[in-house]
């Protein structure tokens, strides 16, 4: 019974790693829903390209270059979100803002299709198959007690550090901000904020350039620490920060935060304890008994219907 | 005789901090034309809901012909006689007059899915006898000559009186009509309020009415009902609740 | 003019940031080492199409179409035409394989496997208004209860049809029926998920789906119980024994195309009673107005759940044929892309329409197959294709024109 804690310890550790990378994709869903009501299923895509941007900028500069490597992550980290950043407002002004306005299935079948495009863009520009993604961040923090050793690597050290950062900094910058204050208004009434003469079209713009860039900071996160990435890599991780969004409560940028974190632990308390082969379908499967049960979320507010 | 059909007590609904209807009570007879009239904002439109299942009421007990409705969803409460209009009229605007009119009897028509597939003669027979229901009804509320346009196409008063076949074809027991005569002409009026009375003679119906229009009001109901923010001030028979300055302080004026 | 040079100019600008980092730094793998080979010419294309079409093609195409607008239009059926043309095709259908060669018949089965397929998600999606996105679950099951009853009881193809069937339109009732009250998107998610869950767990059943590998061997439908092959089992005569024939293998081919267009005009069948009678008329009232239903006495679950269901049994009905086709399963085949192909067969047919339905299942399963060594791109096009329907011709290729009930008088 010694193990049992420092273990737990270990997945906890390894849960909120995981969960801090849904997070980062999450947001970027909860809010383009907030605003426009549209799940934006190319999403995932996003933070894959940020993660082949990532590798693209280290090859560019080249490994063995000599520079810091803190300098070149964080090139890759700017670079990537940069990048992203254009993907993010190309799709939505390409696929999504001449649909806005029409039936709702039109604008969800649209951006089926440009995550397929996506996917395979990529994969015909980089190849299909697995690339590998070389270490930057090598080695770990260990943790002696008892018997066993509580690993933590840098490379997700990082990960968890990186995104706690982040997300102050939006969570500053939406409640302060004018474009941010402007952005809660659109969430809150769309129409209502139009009218009273916010240009809805630049904040929805802003949305999904916030969104593209977190998700890509996600992308070229993991790609590191795990080393390697292909391009279909967006479609699983998209579902599941989506599931991460209903949980927290679509809508809701601190919903996201939570939902990422819980599902993240939620996933590696199962693979540990239960099955890896499985932990998939945990997701997934607590993806379909939110939407049965709890479709508001934790942190949403229960809608009531007008008659 | 008439005998106690519809019976609401100590409804109340709440949404979130508001308390749109606090404590309504009432009863609707069988062959009764009850009104709830109140300034806007009064509650009306909420009270039906809740009565419908539309919405789940805070609390209440909502009897209807001895069998509690209260909770109940709101196609169970329509099966149980009780069908209703919308203050915004809610036609199937792409489907043809004479198609809304088939849609309203799917509950007693052959929808059978093997009957349906192989053209029985039970299936064809119990489609000659949704068309014929519904010439019937399209002769009786004179659009007839509209039978297969789109409904989304008609005049305004035809699609009210659309709606009110649509709801006469389910043979309720209670109509429930929200603000019937919202948007028409004062002749339309009058034929509304005529059609109204023929319907709870002849079709053995009670008729459960929200409307603003006095004249109409008082010229059709047996009972009134006034309500303001959500409670009852006063029911009683139209003459007594004309008279009653608590109605005429709570419409400031309004005749 | 200016402002349309200075916006394909910022366009070309947003096309180099979006091919550089793909197509333009190419990670190219020599041994051990990474390095970048540069596409400068792949840029700088991309970029000049796009300014050349933002800069002058765009601004003539919407001048020209607001002129005349309507001209582009392809021809919305009525009736006559519809049944005319329906009529048609089963009669090219049913002569056309005795005259052709053993490849083209084969992809005429798999489009008629798409066929089934994609009449059936249109009753879903088309008729009720429901968007599936986890079809292609329905057709797993199906397969893989011929499959499993095959493996583990020796049951033939046409004891396994209705049993595919029955097993996939449980599947569809069960999963339907808490699924179907929620909002659209939310529908669409869900059922996704359900869709990956039943893959990962035929995957990870390994005991008893055969997991990654699943089951082979699977055999091809019997003649009235006898088996078409060269030679039989123990006991058992041949089809071409029986009739005195010489056995050649297009006739399996031929065989086999001949039941999938059996099946297919059964599904064909049902679809087009089905929007006739009652339940077809509450789907459309339902997609119109729910509250409108509800006030009405129609419960909307049920009458959603008339559809769902259905679609899963002719899902299932396609995946046992799949499954006999192909002699064996295994989950590679029911990825949620192969859902997404089926919805784009709805979608580009235009959802409601039969004829359109069949028509792009024609197009969506022959052209990869004809355009092969475009296979890479393929996807892409796929993908590309779906947006720019959703675009310029949400409504689909062929819309229908609703089958109304008319009054006499």
């Amino acid at each position: 019974m010694s193990e049992f804690i420092p273990q737990l310890m270990q997945q906890l550790f390894n849960g909120l790693s995981l969960g801090a990378i849904y997070a980062l994709i999450a947001i970027g869903y909860t809010m383009v829903y907030g605003i426009i009501g549209m799940i934006n299923f190319a999403h995932g895509e996003i933070y894959m390209i940020g993660a082949y941007v990532g590798l693209v900028t280290l090859s560019v500069i080249g490994v063995g270059s000599g520079l810091p490597i803190a300098i070149i992550i964080l090139l890759m980290l700017i670079v990537a979100m940069a990048v992203t950043a254009v993907y993010g407002y190309a799709v939505e002004k390409v696929a999504y803002s001449p649909l806005r306005g029409g039936p709702r299935l039109v604008p969800l079948i649209s951006a089926i299709g440009m995550s397929i495009f996506l996917q395979n863009w990529v994969a015909v520009g980089q190849g299909a198959r697995d690339m590998a993604v070389p270490a930057l961040v090598t080695g770990a923090m260990q943790l002696d007690i008892g018997d066993y050793t509580i690993t933590a690597p840098y490379s997700r050290i990082m990960i968890i550090l990186v995104t706690v950062v982040l997300m102050i900094m939006l969570h500053l910058y939406i409640k302060h901000s004018r474009l941010g204050r402007a952005s809660r208004a659109c969430s809150q009434d769309l129409r209502m904020a139009n009218l009273l003469g916010i240009d809805t079209n630049k904040i929805i713009s802003f949305t999904f350039i916030i969104g593209a860039m977190l998700a890509a900071v996600g992308g070229v996160l993991i790609a590191l620490a795990i080393g390697k990435l292909n391009p279909f890599i967006g479609f699983l991780a998209g579902i599941k920060a989506f599931t991460a969004a209903v949980l927290g409560g679509i809508g809701s940028i601190p919903g996201a935060m939570l939902g990422g974190v819980l599902l993240g632990l939620a996933e590696t308390f199962a693979a540990a304890y239960i099955s890896s082969q499985y932990k998939d379908i945990v997701a997934f499967s607590l993806l379909v008994l939110i939407l049965l049960f709890r479709p508001t979320g934790l942190l949403g507010k229960p809608e009531v219907e007008k008659v | 005789m008439s005998k106690v059909l519809l019976q609401v007590s100590e409804l109340s609904m709440r949404f979130g901090g508001l308390l749109a209807v606090d404590g309504v009570e009432f009863d609707v007879k069988t062959d009764e034309v009850f009104a709830i009239i109140g300034p806007n904002g009064a509650g009306k439109t909420t009270v039906f809901n809740c009565v419908g299942g539309f919405y789940k009421p805070t609390s209440g007990i909502i009897i209807m012909d001895g069998k509690p409705i209260h909770g109940m969803p709101s196609h169970k409460v329509a099966r149980e006689g009780l069908v209703r209009t919308f203050q915004n009229v809610r036609l199937f605007k792409n489907l043809t007059v004479l198609e809304n009119l088939l849609v309203a009897q799917h509950q007693n028509i052959n929808t059978n899915l093997f009957s349906g597939l192989l053209k029985t003669p039970a299936f064809r027979h119990s489609e000659e006898e949704a068309l014929e229901n519904a010439a019937r009804w399209l002769d009786f509320m004179d659009i007839r000559e509209y039978a297969n346009r789109e409904a989304g196409n008609l005049a305004y008063g035809h699609q009210r009186r659309l709606e009110i076949a649509r709801c006469m074809i389910t043979r309720p027991r209670l109509l429930m009509l929200d603000e019937p005569a919202a948007g028409l002409n004062p002749q339309e009026k009058r034929d509304l309020q005529q059609l109204i009375d023929q319907l709870r003679r002849e079709f053995d119906v009670a008729v459960l009415l929200i409307e603003h229009d006095m004249s109409l009001v008082m010229g059709v109901s047996d009972r009134i009902m006034v309500m303001e923010h959500g409670k009852p001030i006063t029911t009683g028979v139209p003459e007594a609740v004309q008279a009653d300055p608590r109605v005429i302080k709570a419409y400031l004026g309004e005749e | 003019m200016i402002s349309n040079i200075k916006n394909a100019f910022i366009a070309a600008l947003m096309a180099g940031v979006i091919i550089t980092p793909i197509y333009g730094l190419q990670i190219v793998r020599s041994g051990m080492e990474t390095h970048i080979e540069p596409e400068w010419d792949l840029v700088l294309i991309g970029m000049g199409i796009v300014f050349v079409f933002q800069a002058f093609i765009r601004p003539t195409v919407v001048h020209l179409l607001g002129k005349r607008s309507g001209s582009f239009q392809m021809p919305v059926l009525n009736d006559k035409a519809r049944r005319g043309s329906i009529l048609l095709l089963i009669a090219i259908a049913l002569i056309w394989p005795f005259f052709m060669g053993r490849a083209e018949v084969d992809i005429a089965t798999l489009v008629l496997i798409y066929v089934m397929l994609g009449l059936g998600l249109n009753i879903v999606v088309g008729f009720a208004g429901l968007l599936d996105l986890g079809f292609v679950g329905f057709y797993a099951v199906g397969a893989y209860t011929y499959a499993l009853l095959y493996h583990w009881a020796g049951w033939g193809f046409w004891g396994a049809l209705p049993m595919a069937g029955l097993m996939a339109g449980i599947f569809g009732y069960l999963l339907g029926f808490p699924v179907l009250r929620l909002r659209g998107d939310y529908l669409a998610i869900v059922t996704l998920g359900f869709g990956e869950i039943i893959r990962l767990l035929l995957i990870n059943l390994y005991d008893y789906t055969g997991g990654p590998d699943g089951i082979s061997g699977i055999p091809k439908p019997t003649v009235f119980g006898m088996p078409m092959a060269r030679r039989a089992p123990e006991g058992q005569t041949t089809f071409h024994d029986f009739m005195g024939w010489q056995f050649d293998n297009m006739d399996v081919i031929i065989y086999l195309y001949l039941m999938a267009l059996a099946l297919a005009l059964i599904t064909l069948f049902v679809s087009n009673r089905v929007i006739r009678m009652p339940v077809g008329r509450a789907w459309e009232a339902l997609r119109e107005d729910e509250i409108a239903c509800r006030s009405l006495g129609l419960n909307p679950t049920n009458i959603k759940l008339s559809a769902f269901t259905m679609g899963a049994v002719f899902a299932g009905f396609g995946g046992a044929f799949f499954a006999a086709r192909q002699g064996l399963v295994n989950p590679e085949s029911f990825t949620f892309l192969e859902s997404a192909l089926i919805l784009a067969i709805v979608v580009l047919g235009g959802m409601g329409s039969q004829v359109g339905v069949i028509l792009a299942a024609i197009i969506l399963t022959v052209l990869p197959e004809v355009a092969r060594e475009f296979a890479e791109y393929r996807m892409m096009i796929f993908g590309l294709v779906m947006v720019l329907m959703m675009m310029w011709r949400p409504q689909g290729l062929l819309p229908m024109k609703r089958p109304q009930v008319e009054l006499k008088s």
